[in-house]
């Protein structure tokens, strides 16, 4: 699997980042972090919109920067697609002349996406002959991100798309943005400081603190870290768990799915069985159960669970976070006196009650 | 009353100095203009204080210098006399240096405002489409910058239309060649030769008056907005 590979030290009066990262060129990965952390910079950097001192990327085999060799590709020689904040369209042109504006310039051989793919995966075939200003934030999005697309990217940069949108049109464009990572293969950064759109988008999180990489990895990976400073606390991510939709109870408005041979419920979704589905549990809807459970429990979900570690919260000095081992990683946060109480030790097998949502809008 | 045949050649005249002009104003004043909106350099203030001069300097003053500096014996006008057996001063070829110099604040100022207000967001969208910095210029910025580009060409046109005290410094009185329009008012004047100069001044008000309204009137109907 192609890698793509940064090391930059950028430093402003006020501003410091300092970056050393492999990203896998497959899927979503999620540059995450505080707002003011250095998520937009690094994106830049690999743009070649900024110009980092000692820096070095590569992509795949290719060399984009390297200032030891004093080689920069500049912005405009990198393959690219960069969506800003702000939709940034063209004004003097039509939604068509702005999505074509890229795809005009790219030579033809290198054209991988056609227009009406697009036009059609992006539900912008009533917008093509209007002007940029007679469109909503949420079109205007849509359009920047077909724009860039256009240009049949290697790589696609997204630097926070949705933060501009209320809820309804972030609802409106997340399932467009799963739609491209499914369809069209092509790999994606996405900058984000909003937990809820990494969990639904991301394969994999580059969380940013303060100029620094803390953590990178998958997604499963990095949420079930116990050293994560505080960032997502309280809403601290018990597990991210891809499962199969198995089968629906509608008596009981539920829905089975399975992952690693086990069954979890969740709230009802109207989904055809077989469908991968994205879980979310939420560490403080974890409670822990020691020795002989009793036959039967109001709670639904239930699974035999190892203890792996236990480790501090950040936000809460009477709470503690107990990693487990559930055919995944999963997060439990309990009170300090329940762990003094059950005693709980790594190695310990414990069973894990819970409730789990779906991932999706 | 009819127009005497000599008066047609200073409005032609005039036209062309100030056409001529034009074009090399926003040949010089674009780049000028673009750099000292995106420029990070410290001599930045200077250069804007440089362009603005002429319109605080009397005419005479700047008149004055571009003569000393045209002349055969001048930094500019010397060379050229050794390369070309002519001198600059008095002639058509020195008016449109001096125009130029003299209306140069009137194409950079707008220019200057509107490249700003275009900013640098859309040329970095345009680059990251593979627009190469030329192209990003002619497709992005120098459309969103519209307005600005008409008013530089009016206001340059219309103002050395108008120019007079350096005119008359460097280009002196010389019949078909540096006669423009307002030097020939002024001798008409001299002359007591009230109708013609009354025929002229008409003529040059109503131009004037006619081309500002129908830039503003354009103004206000383009298209592109950028605020």
């Amino acid at each position: 699997m192609n890698t793509l590979t940064a090391r930059f030290d950028v430093q402003y009066a006020t501003f410091h980042l300092h970056a050393a990262v492999d990203v896998p060129l497959q899927g979503v990965t999620a540059i995450f972090g505080p707002s003011g952390c250095g998520k937009t910079t690094f994106l830049r950097c690999m743009a070649g919109l900024e110009r980092s001192s000692r820096g070095v990327i590569r992509f795949g085999d290719v060399v984009w920067q390297d200032e030891a060799r004093k080689i920069f590709l500049p912005v405009m020689k990198r393959p690219i697609g960069y969506v800003f904040q702000e939709p940034r369209l063209f004004p003097h042109l039509s939604v068509r002349a702005n999505l074509i504006y890229g795809f005009k310039r790219i030579p033809r051989q290198r054209r991988r996406l056609s227009f009406e793919r697009i036009v059609e995966i992006l539900d912008l075939h009533n917008l093509l002959k209007r002007r940029p200003h007679h469109l909503s934030g949420g079109e205007q999005q849509r359009v920047a991100i077909g724009r860039a697309l256009l240009t049949s990217p290697a790589l696609l940069l997204m630097d926070e798309p949705l933060s501009s949108l209320d809820m309804t049109r972030k609802n409106e464009i997340l399932p467009f943005l799963q739609r491209l990572n499914q369809d069209l293969r092509v790999p994606v950064l996405y900058v984000s400081h909003d937990l809820n759109e990494i969990l639904q988008l991301a394969d994999h999180v580059v969380v940013i603190k303060e100029g620094t990489v803390v953590a990178t990895g998958t997604i499963q990976d990095v949420f079930a870290r116990l050293d994560l400073p505080g960032l997502v606390e309280p809403n601290v991510v018990g597990a991210v768990i891809e499962t199969t939709v198995a089968d629906h109870e509608p008596q009981f408005g539920l829905t089975r799915v399975e992952f690693a041979g086990r069954s979890l419920f969740i709230p009802q979704q109207a989904l055809p069985i077989g469908t991968s589905l994205r879980v979310q549990i939420l560490a403080r809807d974890v409670s822990l159960v020691v020795g002989v459970p009793a036959a039967q429990s109001s709670v639904l979900n239930a699974l035999d669970a190892r203890v792996i570690e236990v480790g501090e919260s950040q936000s809460d000095p009477y709470t503690v976070k107990v990693k487990l081992d559930v055919g995944c990683p999963l997060l439990a946060m309990i009170t300090r006196k329940s762990l003094h109480q059950l005693k709980l030790h790594p190695g310990q097998n414990v069973q894990a009650h819970f409730k789990a949502v779906a991932l999706r809008w | 009353m009819s127009l005497p045949e000599m008066d047609w050649v200073p409005v032609w005249l005039t036209m062309q100095l100030a056409g001529v002009t034009v074009v090399v104003l926003l040949l010089v004043g674009t780049p000028l203009a673009w750099w000292l909106a995106f420029t990070t350099s410290r001599f930045r203030t200077l250069v804007e204080a440089v362009v603005a001069l002429p319109l605080v300097l009397p005419p005479t003053v700047l008149g004055f210098y571009l003569l000393v500096a045209l002349g055969p014996h001048g930094w500019v006008g010397g060379p050229w006399k050794h390369l070309t057996g002519a001198p600059l001063s008095f002639t058509f070829t020195g008016l449109v240096i001096a125009s130029t110099f003299y209306s140069l604040p009137f194409v950079v100022q707008p220019l200057h405002g509107s490249f700003e207000s275009v900013g640098k967001k859309p040329l970095e969208a345009a680059w990251t489409l593979g627009a190469s910095r030329f192209d990003a210029f002619l497709t992005v910025a120098s459309p969103m910058a519209i307005r600005g580009f008409l008013s530089a060409v009016v206001l340059g046109f219309a103002h050395t239309l108008g120019e007079f005290g350096v005119v008359l410094m460097v280009g002196g009185n010389v019949p078909g060649v540096t006669d423009v329009l307002s030097i020939t008012i002024y001798d008409h004047v001299e002359s007591l030769e009230y109708t013609q100069a009354h025929v002229l001044s008409v003529l040059l008000l109503a131009f004037s008056f006619l081309i500002l309204t129908i830039v503003y009137a354009i103004n206000r109907r383009l298209p592109v907005h950028v605020s």
